[in-house]
């Protein structure tokens, strides 16, 4: 018994004197939003690129940017674009890389309702706000005819932590409900009036598929992976449109420019088949990493991100990036020093 | 008077039968939670939960090879780090001590026992993952050693203090010196009870999950490197089982078993270790 | 030549100058490692306080009072998470306490002693459970449960009072309540049953010797007398409640709000550190977790105190031994 424990005490002593094998390791943190895409690239790219091993836990959009800040990882992911005041913080300077374009969808859990939901910006809001709190209310039903809603409450679920989806959310919010941008405003992190939170996309995607009543958002991929129903929105030019591959590019492409920086929002573009809550994710990359066989890792991640990468985008319910983006990028990519 | 005391008895009756319900409902508590990770755990066991690797989000297959040998890897490092502390600390204050300062110690390590888990691992990011810079199996062992110390410190102490007087005095009146008097009979007089405290804290670190959300993270890959974020077997199991995919729940409830098992295992052998050799000679 | 014993102490006895010098080294070496104990306590508690520091420095003692939680303006106040803390250990033992008592009486008194330790064994296995798998089972039995079921009974019968209103999620104050009794059961059982056990039984064969009936003897001179031990059960209990993340955090619904509803959700300083820690950008916002971090600590330390000392207080009183 005590050889056993010292034999095995001496092979995990000398497992981990191992030093890390020669594949290069590479360690990110961020949104949970292209949570499904990414860990499906970093799986691909290890088999395409020698091993390389791109360790990614998705923690939320703000924990990426808060380790990235300290330094602990040595990339973040993010669906909100780091403010002046977050960029400000950190020591060295991090680059925004766009890397696919998602929606974001209301998720619902209603008793008997088989149809598809249609809802619109205010309606959203006022749910959210906690004014609208049964199903059959006449707001929801007002762009319902034929669907018999039951007077079930509404069980409003969001994000429990700081999250680029939420941000996302919000923002669209507050384009669309003057209430809602006075009361709360857009963020990442915001003063819920109520519902409760669960962690992660995950999180809100699991709570309104067991629970009756409920309502949420998440990203398109979670919806439709989990088979939970999502609603309809009415878009900018007065349209119900479903979240698609299509809708959300539609988005892009008629949303103005990013900045030179590849920030910006693309919530409630203009265009007959737009869908409202559309987002370009990014991954934050500093402008100097002085391991040179990380760098060279990371340089070839994106290379092959902008490349080959981009076509698993549409079989994950993602959308690619637009061409233009594209090219801008690899510019970009020279000033990973 | 007879209805009073057949009052009195039957409110007897009830009550202690009662009592009776109290006991077989907490009891049976275990029985259930074994059960029911049995159930649904069992289902989904087989060779390539234990040696695949997890796959990409959402996909189905994959297992916790990774999380299995991390969590050994980063409890092994907290034994290396905390027995040999635990175990001097106990000799030292079972045969060394004075009264303040043998008070002093006992306080703090009781003290430090009695800190919440997730506090430790806010600690330990503070002083081992910020200066590092990077997430690590050294900070979540560093973490889980702090948890192993105290108890096994104070568990040391109290069966080394059970060795009989005549043993002690025996030994010294053979002419030994006083550490060999320790080290060749009292500790080895005490090792069952030293022994069992070990396991038992051993098992209890295993199946911590706060003290390494934030320091070892988490890893889908394999590490063996001690300066790289590792999987853990209770970090996977919190992951998954709050995640909306079934293939995740199923390996959630695996994982469980897994972990359930282990640590149930080691807690009925070292009750029957001590309970074995529990008498010495008086 | 005066040979200097002092420097060990009074236990040792050294038989000749060389073997003291080995002695010295073991002593030496062992107080070493136990300084270490206490090195390592004092650090942890100065770098709780240091790094709290910057949100100590804002808030003052305001946090402790103050509601607002506000990562955006950078506001900060614990008593969201002090009042969940509090509640959900309060309901936890509210449910644990009758039934661990409860069973302990019945383990002590009534049981034949071979039940007595196999149910008592398997009591004491529970405390080995981790956390997270008793998060695990609440996920999927406790919260459906609650939500089709415990929720909806308790809000239907007890509706007009303010403590069942609102809607039912299934996660919230009341399902944490739960799942941290029973990760109380083994501390309550385990130590109020050592209590009873050691009353002396000449107090039980005094009042059934006067007539009392077995639950009479129990209820009105041994539980009386092992009360001290029970309360210090109590406090174990309670301390251990107090620090219980993993399982709090899958349960409690996640929301810095204080409503009266046992059916709403809520949160824990541990949930809400474990939660949100890594994500908290900014000097502040991590200073305020750190700092909720040492609140909790001060809390647990106090409790825990408490409970050693009537532990003390009752193994010396019942043991009664030479």
């Amino acid at each position: 018994m005590r050889k056993l424990f010292a034999v095995s005490l001496a092979g995990t002593v000398a497992a981990m004197l191992i030093p890390a094998a020669s594949a290069q390791k590479i360690n990110g943190a961020g949104a949970t939003f292209p949570a499904p895409i990414y860990s499906k690239w970093f799986g691909e790219f290890k088999a395409a690129h020698g091993g390389t091993e791109i360790n990614y836990q998705a923690l939320g959009s703000g924990a990426g940017i808060k380790q990235l800040t300290e330094g602990t990882v040595d990339f973040g992911a993010s669906d909100v674009p780091m403010t002046d005041a977050q960029m400000a913080l950190m020591k060295v300077k991090a680059l925004h890389f766009p890397t696919v374009l998602g929606g974001i969808v209301l998720i619902y859990n209603v008793p008997g309702v088989t149809a598809k939901l249609k809802l619109t910006g205010e309606t959203v809001a006022g749910i959210y706000l906690g004014e609208i709190a049964k199903w059959n209310d006449a707001k929801i039903a007002a762009d319902n005819a034929g669907v018999k809603l039951p007077s079930t409450d509404i069980l409003v679920v969001r994000r429990s932590e700081s999250s680029g989806t939420t941000f996302v959310f919000t923002d669209y919010l507050a384009k669309v409900s003057p209430a809602w941008k006075s009361k709360i405003g857009a963020s990442a992190s915001v003063t819920w009036p109520a519902g409760i939170g669960q962690a992660k996309n995950d999180g809100v995607a699991g709570m309104v598929k067991q629970t009756p009543g409920a309502i949420g958002y998440v990203e398109l991929g979670y919806a439709v992976e989990n088979k939970i129903p999502y609603a309809d929105l009415k878009n900018a030019a007065g349209k119900f449109v479903t979240a698609s591959f299509d809708s959300v590019t539609a988005a892009a492409a008629n949303s103005k420019d990013l900045a030179p920086d590849f920030r910006g929002s693309i919530t409630n573009a203009p265009g007959a088949g737009t869908y409202p809550i559309s987002t370009y994710t990014w991954l934050l990359i500093p402008t100097r990493i002085p391991d040179a066989a990380k760098k060279k890792a990371l340089v070839d991640f994106l290379d092959w991100m902008l490349g080959p990468g981009q076509k698993d985008a549409q079989p994950l319910y993602y959308a690619p990036l637009p061409k233009k983006i594209v090219d801008l990028e690899k510019k970009q990519i020279g000033e990973v020093k | 008077m007879k209805s009073l005391n057949r009052r009195r008895n039957a409110i007897n009756n009830v009550m202690l039968t009662l009592t009776g319900v109290c006991a077989v409902v907490t009891s049976s508590t275990l029985i259930l939670v074994l059960g029911y990770l049995l159930y649904n755990g069992g289902k989904s066991l087989n060779l390539s939960f234990f040696t695949n690797l997890p796959v990409g989000q959402g996909e189905t297959g994959g297992g916790i090879a990774n999380a299995i040998v991390g969590s050994a890897e980063m409890v092994g490092l907290a034994a290396l780090i905390g027995i040999p502390i635990g175990l001097m600390a106990g000799v030292y204050l079972s045969e060394f001590s004075g009264k303040t300062f043998g008070f002093l110690i006992r306080y703090t390590a009781d003290l430090l026992n009695g800190v919440p888990s997730i506090v430790i691992g806010l600690f330990a990011w503070t002083v081992v993952v910020v200066p590092m810079k990077t997430f690590s199996a050294l900070a979540g062992g560093i973490a889980l050693s702090l948890m192993l110390i105290p108890i096994t410190a104070r568990n040391t102490e109290q069966f080394l203090q059970e060795v009989p007087r005549t043993m002690r005095e025996g030994a010294l009146a053979l002419g030994a010196s006083r550490w060999r008097a320790i080290a060749t009979v009292i500790i080895p007089a005490a090792r069952k009870g030293i022994m069992t405290g070990i396991i038992l804290g051993v098992a209890r670190i295993s199946g911590e999950t706060a003290p390494l959300l934030f320091t070892a993270l988490g890893n889908q890959f394999w590490n063996t490197g001690l300066n790289q974020p590792t999987a853990s077997l209770p970090v996977v199991i919190y992951t998954y089982a709050t995640a909306p995919y079934e293939s995740w729940h199923q390996q959630a409830w695996a994982a469980g078993l897994v972990l359930l098992g282990l640590v149930l295992v080691a807690n009925i052998s070292a009750r029957l270790i001590v309970s074995r050799g529990a008498s010495l000679p008086k | 030549m005066a040979t200097p014993t002092a420097v060990i102490g009074a236990k040792s006895k050294p038989v000749s100058g060389r073997l003291r010098g080995a002695d010295e080294v073991a002593w030496a070496v062992t107080f070493l490692f136990a300084l270490l104990i206490l090195a390592v306590t004092i650090w942890l508690v100065y770098e709780l306080w240091s790094a709290s520091s910057p949100s100590r420095e804002k808030f003052g003692f305001g946090f402790l009072t103050s509601r607002l939680w506000n990562p955006v303006t950078d506001e900060f106040g614990a008593l969201p998470y002090i009042y969940g803390t509090v509640l959900t250990s309060f309901l936890a033992l509210l449910i644990s306490v009758p039934l661990g008592v409860g069973a302990a009486v019945y383990l002590s008194e009534l049981a034949p002693p071979k039940l007595s330790n196999a149910l008592t064994f398997l009591v004491e296995l529970l405390a080995a459970v981790p956390s997270v798998i008793f998060g695990l089972i609440a996920i999927f039995t406790l919260i459906p449960l609650m939500r089709t079921v415990i929720g909806p009974a308790l809000k239907s019968a007890l509706g007009w009072t303010p403590f069942f209103t609102g809607p039912v999620f299934g996660v919230g104050y009341l399902t944490a309540g739960i799942i941290l009794a029973i990760m109380t059961f083994p501390f309550i059982i385990s130590v109020s049953r050592e209590a009873l056990m050691s009353v002396p039984r000449e107090q039980r064969e005094a009042a059934l010797a006067l007539g009392a009936t077995k639950w009479e003897s129990t209820y009105q001179i041994v539980v009386p007398f092992a009360r001290l031990g029970i309360f210090g059960s109590i406090f174990l209990g309670l301390a251990r409640a107090l620090g219980e993340t993993m399982a709090v955090t899958m349960v409690i619904g996640n929301s810095p709000t204080i409503k009266a509803s046992l059916l709403a959700s809520g949160h824990t300083i541990a949930a809400v550190i474990a939660s949100e820690f890594t994500e908290a950008t900014g000097k502040i916002y991590t200073a305020a977790l750190v700092e909720l971090g040492l609140v909790l600590f001060v809390l647990t330390m106090t409790i825990n105190g408490l409970a050693q000392l009537l532990i003390l207080i009752t193994t010396k009183k019942g043991s009664g031994k030479a």
